[in-house]
């Protein structure tokens, strides 16, 4: 057979040469970053999810390399040559049935790996003994509903705003008022080893939750309220995780970022106290305003 | 008219010969106002063609923007403004006035050809579809001199309500919405009508040409999807001019609710963009593989079970919304589902070309282009089905490579396909082959380029319709490598222009059967007179025209002419 000069007949086939040997020049490039898989590192559901995708994009490879074999092959095999007669062939049931049955086999086996997996990725785990005391950070009682709370119901809750171009943390605390909860924007400071649970609202239009390396996204819906949650393994304390916006929510939905810094539970006990005593002076100053011109309007 | 005048008569030496006898008794109009005041389908579906092929190059041109812009990292070329009304203006190009009616105007030119049906049903109603067409085109393309919309395609409230989109751009894609959609079902409604009631005589539903199959499905999934969308984009109008609040969450409305409906109708929409393009693979692979079609039924079949589970699976574009367990695992194996009969498409289409003469005209390539590339966005479409993964690649550009690998794969590269194995039916003249297979080469290469890599910079962590982003990772170099492809892409489509613009006077004359075809089409001139056909030949199997090529020899052997050139002589008056 003289495959390889036939290949190189048509404009067509030399060029599918040369985007095959660019495609394996870029591959050393593709080895050191994550070229095929999801992000992940930061959270338990994240690397759930990657290995979920891993295993199906092992078989959808696989599928694919089948059909584009077939194919090439089918196309270089029978191509028309002098004196060849095509096989009148319409049909052959016993073949059909059974590609049109290992297409479901294929489907099934991906609904049981995903359901198998599916718990570790919806369902928040325990935080560690390690993870910063919820008590001493004035966390809430009263349980919200959702697989992003653990079974013991213990998580540091936060309340995440999306609002046209950015997002607003509210760390909750045990008190009534909630002028006086801790809150930031864009950076959201959270402990290591501590299952967070995300409260995702909108104040404006749809936005929705996304850093990559922490887990799936969630979108922000005005009326709705949606969960999510993270944990932070301890040897990433310090880090930085990046993301963003990810629905377009105007001109700016590039702009609206997202970046969670990940602290020891003690510099995280300290960032809250900080954080709400800064607030009580930024009350209290406002309060002492308020009299004053009260008092001012009333003379 | 002379049309039924039996053939057999005349010339006792060569019976059941094809004959056009009253072809040019009536003159051809002439001039601009035959085109205007038209009611023949194949000038409609001419200006069909030609008036979505000038939306899709505008469609083109914004892409290639979008993706200057996008080929450095923090890049200011253009405005958010101007980036979001690209995107939006794309997105919309191409799918309601490029895709969706490009194959209503394949449909109208070659629907009554292969039926052997004298026009369309409705002539009139035609028109007014096209028409329709064109001033949703127009309506939509005027707001790009006062304010485009900058909401996306899909046009989500609240982004899209009054609040936050104060211009009229969104009024003007609600009014093409509704141009576009009216003019899609009464075309609808027209092949519907033009399929159940004027096919050849002994032409039975195991008869019907596979295209003209998809074009019957296409027409069905319109009528039962475009008015949940009319309603949607009109409760939209209401919301944002006439104080109801059907999406607005302060006043008992419900911004899902929106997306709920556009979902219903657009993923069907999704299939009413693909179907008519298997229909064309499956008319061209046969063809050039000197075969019958492998598992016609089941490919039949297949097309309507993916329109059925086309209407069930919406809800795979909202994994991310705040839903309950049981829709995402619901909606999550309803999409599974789709692959069972797309696989055992492509299975089929793969078979027809086995063990066959397989003969590299450009129709072929571009089919077998599109069948590579199709399978590539089916299966990163079953791993996006899988919602805890849909959750990583929803809205990044993990999602705009695979809808780019169906709808360039299922849509641009068939269409191409059609316009290559149809261009010499419709003008007479050959397409240049060494130019076309340049144009598919370049463009398979183009293409991959622009959208494998794509893939991997929403595995990255990059968001669809951001304007600009920060040269994290390999972002930057990804970027401009997809930029890179897309001027290939580009380069690749323009091939196919050149060509066009040089054949369709200058290119090789046809003749009524140029690639010894399957279907009735094949039976008359090129281009077919305005009645069509003089006579109507009696269907006796899927392939009309090999039965009257073996008629034809059968009944000459005194001539000895081969059996595929036979037509030919004989039709040609
Ligand atoms: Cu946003």
């Amino acid at each position: 057979m003289t495959i390889i000069p036939a290949a190189l007949r048509t404009p067509a086939r030399i060029l599918v040469v040369v985007a095959a040997l660019a495609a394996v020049l870029l591959l050393p490039q593709a080895a050191f970053a994550d070229f095929f898989t999801p992000e992940d590192g930061g959270s338990p559901n994240a690397d759930s999810i990657d290995t979920l995708y891993k295993i199906v994009f092992a078989m959808a490879m696989a599928v694919l390399a089948g059909v584009w074999i077939a194919l090439a092959y089918s196309m270089i095999k029978f191509r028309a040559r002098r004196g060849a007669v095509p096989a009148q062939i319409r049909g052959n049931t016993r073949l059909e049935i059974g590609w049109t049955v290992g297409a479901a086999l294929i489907l099934v086996v991906l609904s049981v790996v995903t359901f198998v997996m599916l718990d570790d990725i919806r369902n928040a785990p325990e935080s560690d003994r390690t993870g910063v005391d919820l008590q001493r950070v004035g966390q809430p009682t009263g349980v919200p509903d959702t697989e992003s709370v653990p079974p013991s119901g213990r998580s540091l809750l936060i309340q995440v705003r999306g609002k046209q171009y950015v997002w607003q943390y509210t760390h909750a605390d045990d008190d009534e008022n909630i002028l006086n909860d801790p809150f930031s924007y864009e950076e959201l400071v959270v402990p290591v080893d501590t299952t967070v649970t995300l409260e995702i609202k909108a104040q404006d239009v749809v936005h929705s939750w996304w850093i990559p390396e922490l887990g799936g996204k969630m979108d922000a819906v005005p009326g709705h309220t949606n969960w999510t949650w993270f944990k932070i393994p301890g040897k990433h304390a310090g880090r930085t995780f990046r993301g963003q916006c990810a629905e377009l929510c105007g001109r700016n939905h590039a702009n609206m970022l997202a970046h969670v810094r990940a602290v020891t539970p003690e510099e995280y006990e300290a960032y809250i106290e900080r954080k709400g005593r800064e607030i009580e002076q930024a009350n209290d100053e406002a309060a002492r305003q308020r009299k004053r011109i009260e008092s001012e309007e009333s003379r | 008219m002379a049309a039924t005048a039996a053939p057999s008569t005349t010339r006792t030496e060569l019976p059941a010969l094809p004959q056009v006898l009253a072809h040019e008794v009536d003159p051809e109009p002439r001039g601009w106002r035959s085109w205007v005041m038209t009611t023949d389908h194949k000038r409609i579906g001419i200006m069909y063609l030609v008036t979505t092929f000038v939306f899709f190059l505008m469609g083109g041109v914004e892409a290639l923007l979008i993706r200057l812009q996008l080929g450095a990292p923090e890049n200011t070329l253009l405005s958010p403004q101007t980036y979001n009304a690209l995107f939006t203006m794309h997105g919309t190009t191409m799918v309601f006035l490029f895709v969706v009616p490009i194959f209503a105007g394949f449909g109208n030119y070659f629907l009554p050809l292969m039926i052997g049906a004298r026009d369309m049903a409705f002539p009139k109603l035609n028109a007014l579809s096209y028409w329709l067409l064109l001033a949703g085109g127009l309506v939509f393309y005027a707001s790009m001199f006062f304010s485009p919309p900058e909401a996306g395609w899909t046009m989500y409230p609240p982004l899209s309500a009054e609040d936050f989109s104060e211009t009229g751009g969104v009024d003007a894609w609600i009014f093409l919405i509704h141009l576009t959609g009216l003019s899609s079902l009464v075309g609808a409604i027209n092949f519907y009508a033009t399929i159940a009631n004027m096919r050849a005589p002994g032409m039975g539903w195991g008869r019907l040409p596979l295209f003209v199959w998809t074009l019957l499905v296409y027409a069905v999934l319109l009528i039962l999807a475009l008015p949940v969308v009319a309603a949607a984009v009109t409760m939209l109008l209401t919301d944002r001019h006439f104080g109801t609040n059907f999406f607005d969450q302060n006043q008992g409305g419900d911004p899902l609710l929106y997306q709920h409906l556009f979902w219903f109708f657009g993923h069907p929409e999704v299939y009413i963009m693909i179907l008519p393009g298997f229909g064309i693979i499956s008319e061209v692979l046969p063809v050039f593989s000197r075969k019958p079609i492998f598992g016609y039924k089941a490919i039949a079949a297949a097309t309507a079970v993916i329109a059925f589970l086309s209407l069930i699976v919406w809800a795979h574009h909202m994994f991310t919304t705040p839903s309950p367990a049981i829709v995402l695992v619901f909606f999550m194996l309803s999409s599974f589902l789709i692959a069972i009969p797309t696989g055992v498409k492509v299975f089929n289409w793969i078979a027809t070309l086995w063990r066959g003469t397989v003969e590299y005209r450009t129709p072929l390539l571009f089919a077998c282009a599109f069948v590579a590339v199709f399978v590539a966005g089916g299966v990163t479409g079953v791993i996006l089905a899988i919602f805890p993964v849909d959750w990583q690649l929803h809205d990044t550009y993990f999602v705009i490579a695979h809808f780019h690998y169906t709808l360039v794969g299922g849509a641009i590269f068939s269409i191409f396909a059609g316009i290559y194995y149809w261009f010499p039916k419709m003008t007479g003249r050959m397409l240049g082959e060494g130019l076309g297979k340049w144009s598919c080469a370049i463009m398979f290469v183009g293409f991959n380029i622009t959208f494998a890599i794509q893939h991997t910079i929403g595995l990255e962590g990059m968001p669809r319709r951001i304007y600009e982003y920060q040269d994290l990772g390999n972002l930057g170099l990804y970027n401009l490598i997809s930029t890179v492809g897309s001027f290939i892409f580009g380069l690749g489509i323009l091939l196919t222009i050149i060509n066009v613009v040089k054949s369709v006077k200058g290119g090789t004359t046809a003749g009524p059967d140029p690639w010894k075809g399957n279907t009735l089409e094949w039976f008359t001139t090129s281009p077919p007179p305005v009645n069509n056909f003089d006579s109507i030949p009696r269907i006796r199997s899927v392939e009309p025209m090999k039965d009257i090529r073996r008629q034809v020899e059968r009944g000459t052997p005194a001539v000895h002419q081969p059996a595929e050139a036979a037509p030919e002589h004989s039709v040609v008056a």
